[in-house]
């Protein structure tokens, strides 16, 4: 199953011109916890192109939410930059199979 | 007990009138409103100027400024002009003395800066006074002295000294989100946790509510804590709703840097105290020992000329990408050769992978797709000239020598669209400061009478 199917809603967001997070909102703990485990670091990772040392990750049952926090794959802005925002590396996460 | 009326996330973004009017019979201490962030792009630091327009910007600060006068309390505005650069602030100096001309009213404007000089931060830097944050760019003092603007987040203190003027209307250059809203309730003794956690969650206004388009919230803050209560009709905040914000725009959703210490919502406890209004306690403040404040900071990384094309011949659609590169590569070396001086071309496809590029993994194309030449070098002309080379490639390349000529879709002439000078964000690093007013200057004028 879709990441996307399985969620709320997932959304990225600019956390800075330097920072890009992702948040993985469940509807409830059993989905929470099907994300939670379902979804492996290395996998979101890979996918983000990003090192996974350097990846942060937050696992919130208090409000069913999964979160991750990376260096912004480019500046933001700069002449590599192709998402002013950031918000469309979701659309990547939601499409990742859990 | 210090209420803090938020109209809405920034000023230009809009409100409810009657959430605004709502929230200000009801008496607050100060309204305050957020006039940026660095969230649109380096253009803006880049040039010290605003996003929005200024007629626009101008109407919804009369509005304010009207609210700001039947409350009988300050008004204050962080980042204003998007980026807080001084000339940013001059900007909106400059617009608030229209408005009170026009209106009749005099008023006392408090001025609060925040641009450094290149020079300063240099010697700052090689002072040994500024750190990089994690994942901050490599910098050099021939970086620093390189940004056409340098600002330093004001935090709490210096918005104080602000308020304390006793002004009606306080226009601050770069702060942070939060700084405006936690500024009153620290300065009269609340719960310092509470006030710049409330800060953190009222700083996009409605955003912590059921109701975003609605704008206006209130935020009340006691020597325990405090307390969102959004102020559009039939709005509620929920204990859901408020310790969700948290990770909006936050990389860490338990821990916020601020001047001089950081907040840490871990302990944080959400009480629904009806169905409209939360309770929020338990967060707490950490001081550090150290006073810093963040630094940003804008340089010239070029000039840009685009170029768009539409294609739409199945064959070419099919091969988009083969005909991109090998235009990049024929364009590139003949531009080479008949030019002097740096410049990179890029070919985006509309259509394909435009948005994430080489993490994109579900790429598929549909009847067309759009080609955006991009042209960066070291001067306008330069730009321009390699624009002009490029494009008779986006009218007439084709994709084997045999083929007959094709000829693809420009929509405009013509097609060279210059973006002039083109900016990037060169700093992610904290500044040490003796005392929190080191980097910032305040001023007071007074118009109308």
């Amino acid at each position: 199953m879709k990441l996307g199917e399985l969620a709320d809603k997932v959304r990225s967001k600019n956390a800075g011109p330097f920072w890009l997070t992702l948040d993985i909102f469940c509807a409830d703990a059993t989905v929470f916890q099907q994300v939670s485990q379902g979804l492996e670091s290395t996998r979101v990772a890979q996918l983000l192109g990003t090192d996974p040392a350097v990846m942060k990750r937050f696992d919130m049952p208090e409000l069913n939410v999964v979160k991750f926090s990376i260096p912004r794959p480019a500046r933001q802005g700069a002449v590599d930059d192709r998402d002013m925002h950031g918000a469309s590396f979701a659309n990547l996460l939601a499409e990742m199979e859990v | 007990m210090v209420k803090v009326l938020i109209p809405c996330g920034a000023l230009g973004l809009g409100y409810d009138r009657a959430a605004l009017a709502r929230g200000v019979a009801e008496g607050p201490d100060i309204i305050a409103i957020d006039g940026g962030s660095t969230d649109s792009g380096p253009h803006y630091l880049g040039t010290g100027t605003s996003k929005y327009s200024r007629q626009s910007t101008k109407a919804q600060w009369r509005e304010l400024i009207e609210a700001q006068q039947a409350a009988g309390v300050p008004l204050v505005i962080g980042t204003a002009g998007t980026c807080g650069a001084d000339s940013a602030v001059d900007w909106l100096v400059d617009i608030t003395q229209e408005i009170a001309t026009e209106a009749g009213l005099a008023l006392k404007i408090a001025v609060l800066k925040s641009g450094q000089t290149p020079d300063a931060v240099a010697e700052a830097f090689e002072a040994g006074q500024i750190t990089p944050l994690d994942a901050a760019p490599e910098i050099s003092a021939e970086v620093i002295r390189d940004c056409s603007n340098i600002v330093a987040l004001a935090g709490a203190e210096q918005v104080q000294a602000a308020i304390e003027t006793g002004a009606d209307v306080i226009i601050a250059g770069r702060t942070t989100d939060t700084a405006i809203i936690a500024a009153l309730p620290l300065a009269r003794g609340c719960h310092a946790g509470a006030a710049w956690h409330g800060a953190k969650v009222g700083e996009c206004g409605a955003m912590a509510t059921t109701n975003y388009s609605t704008g206006t919230i209130m935020a009340e803050f006691d020597e325990a804590g405090f307390t969102i209560t959004p102020m559009g009709d039939g709005v509620q905040a929920t204990p859901r709703t408020v310790s969700a914000h948290m990770l909006y725009e936050n990389s860490d959703p338990y821990i916020l840097f601020e001047p001089g210490g950081y907040l840490d919502v871990r302990g944080a406890e959400y009480t629904a105290l009806d169905d409209r209004r939360v309770q929020v306690t338990g967060s707490t403040w950490h001081a550090t020992d150290r006073y810093t404040v963040k630094l940003e900071g804008a340089r010239r990384a070029g000039y840009q000329v685009v170029s768009l094309v539409t294609v739409r011949d199945p064959h070419y659609v099919k091969n988009i990408h083969d005909w991109c590169a090998d235009i990049n590569e024929t364009c590139t070396a003949k531009a080479r050769r008949e030019t002097n001086g740096d410049f990179t071309i890029e070919l985006r496809v509309t259509g394909a992978d435009a948005t994430l590029g080489p993490l994109e993994n579900a790429a598929q194309t549909g009847s067309e797709v759009g080609v955006t030449g991009i042209v960066t070098a070291e001067s306008d002309a330069l730009a321009m000239e390699v624009a002009k080379i490029l494009n008779p490639f986006l009218l007439h390349h084709p994709l084997t020598a045999t083929e007959p000529m094709p000829t693809f879709a420009f929509p405009f002439s013509p097609p060279e669209m210059p973006r002039g000078a083109i900016h990037e964000f060169c700093l992610h690093h904290v500044m040490t400061l003796s005392d929190p007013m080191q980097a910032f200057r305040l001023s007071v004028i007074e118009v109308g009478a």
